[in-house]
């Protein structure tokens, strides 16, 4: 009789369903996966190590670079760390304009996920759909820091600036029409927080056109319920946080049950599943999505009302403004000395969790009393995700291990960091 | 003006931390060594050869259960304190021109005090949190135990720490790289791991393939490490609380 053996096949680097750099391993019998070893670190920058060798505040860009579909969060973790350690306590404002900015973050990390996942499993239309939302809250991340992506806007003791008070227009040009031009700065008429708003009466309705496409869709459904089931204890045990948590039916959300910032003050609710597979854990992160939306309602709201300042008067850690250096020989020492030797922090040691679109994500931070982190860890929910690949993809179909990729929201940013 | 933000949130209540560091004192008398933390933060060290039967009662015990291992890390204590511009002799002598870029002025750590793993605990039904220490005894190859049977999250991040730091894990199922190149040789976050790294790869044309060779730049200091003592931050001067000193007495 002739011997039987499994059958090895390498999944990526450069598979477009491998969300970046994944390398998986696959032992197969036939069709059913009988094992999956990542291999991951092709994206690793030591970014832990650099941040080691830099004041504090020259790391705030490294930490955008790490989840790059959900930026501002990652700086929420490392600049709460910072604070934390100093003792600062940042302007109300400017926790709310963190606040906001994160909501806005889920949704742009959400609608990339959602057209992601879609799209590896088969689904065109939901990412051209997505892509164009995203475009609207690039926007903003770009009016509010001159960048669509890497923003590097927080700030330990606040935020870089406060909102603009006017959108940048579309030029007229051959390649649109008066029409289209005038359409699209109807909305860009006033300023960054009118924008907002207009955006947050929209989405709804946007949400409801992806679920049209997806929740009761009979190849969505056949291809995402029952796969990857995670039970409760199981996703404890294994680490798991954020939207994978929640999908297996644990009720557990930083903003709710550890609020930093402001988000005691905001009014929300938390989505739960209840099977743990891939089908609920879509369900979990499209009601994120109406969430964040009446957070980012709330969050504009106070604001329009309450003007103020948007970072804290500290010398020490805020450089002072251009003109008061001009004729301040104190500011201009400030100035200097936090340009080029950056502020000391405390010596001491502080974990910051925020609650990151894709889970916790936790900066674990030790200061020796330098300017510089003595040890800088970022806990990326992400790794934990992937560790439980294997588990989560046994048995089932080689194209199952897509779905289940594509829900765990991967992304090789902050793996590998 | 209602607001309760992080910080202060910790200091309002330091009575759930006090609460909890009595059940951890209550759990496991005389295992554990409380360290004092201005942050708000529960951190204990556990000597290494404690781990395991620690780990299992904080994850077991009904008034602890600390279900999830939110994070494994390696740190290296070996330049801890130690800044790399002297600023003390600054006064009479003027500031130097820079750093030299030989070796940092690594220090000297007392033997079995220079690796640690760190274990970032959370217990979703208490909603509390805990930080572990643990020192590996040997600074040449530095052991502890590994907790994957406990917390099957742990598995990963104790392949990174072994990766990044060289620290070994006993019992662990698995213990390969986890992040750096296949063939990578050395720990490169431990600290006397050169920034720059010590291979480069660049694709030979003559041999028609990448090559692996020493690198060819320099490491530079472009910020010195400066380390300044600030009144405001001394909690001698100040009346910044300190959660857990009051328990590090009663720790015994």
């Amino acid at each position: 009789m002739a011997e039987i053996r499994n059958y090895t096949m390498n999944f990526g680097p450069q598979h477009p369903a491998a969300h970046g750099v994944l390398r998986l391993v696959l032992e197969l019998d036939g069709e059913v996966i009988q094992k999956a070893d990542p291999h991951v670190g092709l994206l690793h920058r030591a970014t832990e190590k650099l941040a080691e060798s830099k004041p504090f505040n020259q790391s705030i860009g490294y930490m955008d670079r790490l989840d790059y579909v959900s930026m501002m969060c990652n700086e929420h973790a490392y600049v709460m760390a910072i604070e934390k350690l100093l003792g600062l306590e940042p302007p109300l404002r400017a926790q709310y304009i963190r606040v906001m900015f994160d909501e806005i973050t889920r949704i742009l990390n959400h609608l990339m996920w959602l057209g992601a996942h879609a799209i590896d499993i088969g689904a065109m239309t939901v990412f051209l759909y997505c892509f164009r939302e995203r475009e609207d809250l690039m926007d903003c991340y770009e009016a509010v820091s001159g960048t669509r992506m890497h923003a590097t806007y927080y700030r330990p003791g606040g935020v870089y600036r406060d909102l603009p008070e006017s959108m940048p227009q579309y030029p007229y040009s051959q390649w649109r029409s008066k029409k289209e031009v005038d359409r699209l700065n109807a909305r860009r008429s006033g300023g960054l927080l009118d924008f907002i708003a207009d955006f947050t009466k929209r989405f709804p309705a946007n949400v409801d056109q992806y679920e049209t496409l997806l929740t009761d869709n009979r190849i969505w459904k056949q291809r995402t319920v029952n796969i990857g089931v995670v039970n409760p204890e199981r996703a404890m045990q294994l680490g798991f946080s954020g939207p994978m948590l929640r999908g297996s039916g644990v009720e557990w959300d930083l903003r709710k049950k550890q609020p930093y910032d402001v988000y005691d003050q905001l009014d929300f609710d938390i989505p739960v599943g209840s099977n743990g597979d891939c089908y609920d854990r879509y369900l979990v992160r499209v009601e994120e999505l109406r969430q964040s939306n009446r957070i980012i309602e709330q969050c504009v709201a106070w604001l329009k009302a309450n003007p103020g300042p948007v970072m804290i008067d500290d010398r020490k850690v805020r450089p002072p403004r251009r003109e008061e250096m001009k004729g301040d020989m104190e500011s201009l020492i400030h100035h200097f000395k936090l340009m080029t030797e950056g502020y000391c922090v405390p010596a001491g040691e502080v974990y910051a969790a925020v609650e990151a679109p894709k889970g916790e994500l936790g900066v674990y931070l030790v200061s020796d009393g330098a300017n510089k982190p003595y040890r800088l860890k970022v806990r990326p929910p992400g790794f934990a995700h992937l560790a439980a690949l294997d588990e989560m993809v046994r048995g089932h179909m080689l194209a199952d291990v897509v779905a289940v990729i594509g829900t765990q929201d991967i992304v090789f940013g902050e793996i590998d960091r | 003006m209602s607001s309760i933000p992080s910080i202060t949130a910790a200091v309002a209540t330091p009575t759930r931390l006090e609460v909890l560091a009595q059940a951890i004192t209550a759990a496991l008398p005389g295992k554990l060594t409380a360290v004092a933390s201005h942050t708000g933060e529960l951190t204990y060290e556990v000597p290494a050869n404690e781990l395991l039967a620690v780990a299992q009662r904080l994850r077991e015990a009904p008034e602890l259960k600390f279900e999830m291992c939110m994070d494994v890390c390696g740190v290296d204590y070996l330049s801890h304190g130690h800044d790399e511009w002297n600023t003390e002799t600054a006064t009479s002598s003027g500031f130097s021109r820079g750093v030299a870029r030989a070796a940092p002025r690594a220090g000297k750590v007392a033997p079995g005090r220079r690796f640690a793993v760190v274990y970032h605990l959370l217990s979703i039904s208490l909603n509390q949190r805990l930080r572990l220490r643990v020192f590996c005894a040997d600074d040449d190859a530095p052991m502890v135990d590994s907790v994957t049977d406990i917390w099957a999250a742990a598995n990963w991040f104790e392949r990174e720490a072994f990766d990044l730091f060289g620290i070994l894990f006993k019992g662990h199922p698995d213990l390969r790289r986890l992040l750096t190149d296949y063939g990578f040789i050395g720990h490169p976050f431990r600290k006397d791991f050169p920034l720059s790294g010590n291979v480069e790869v660049r694709y030979d044309p003559e041999k028609g393939r990448v090559v692996y060779q020493p690198v060819t730049i320099d490491s530079r200091v472009l910020v010195p490490k400066v380390i300044r003592h600030d009144n405001r931050y001394d909690p001698a001067l100040t009346n910044a609380p300190v959660h857990t000193t009051s328990i590090a007495k009663s720790d015994g």
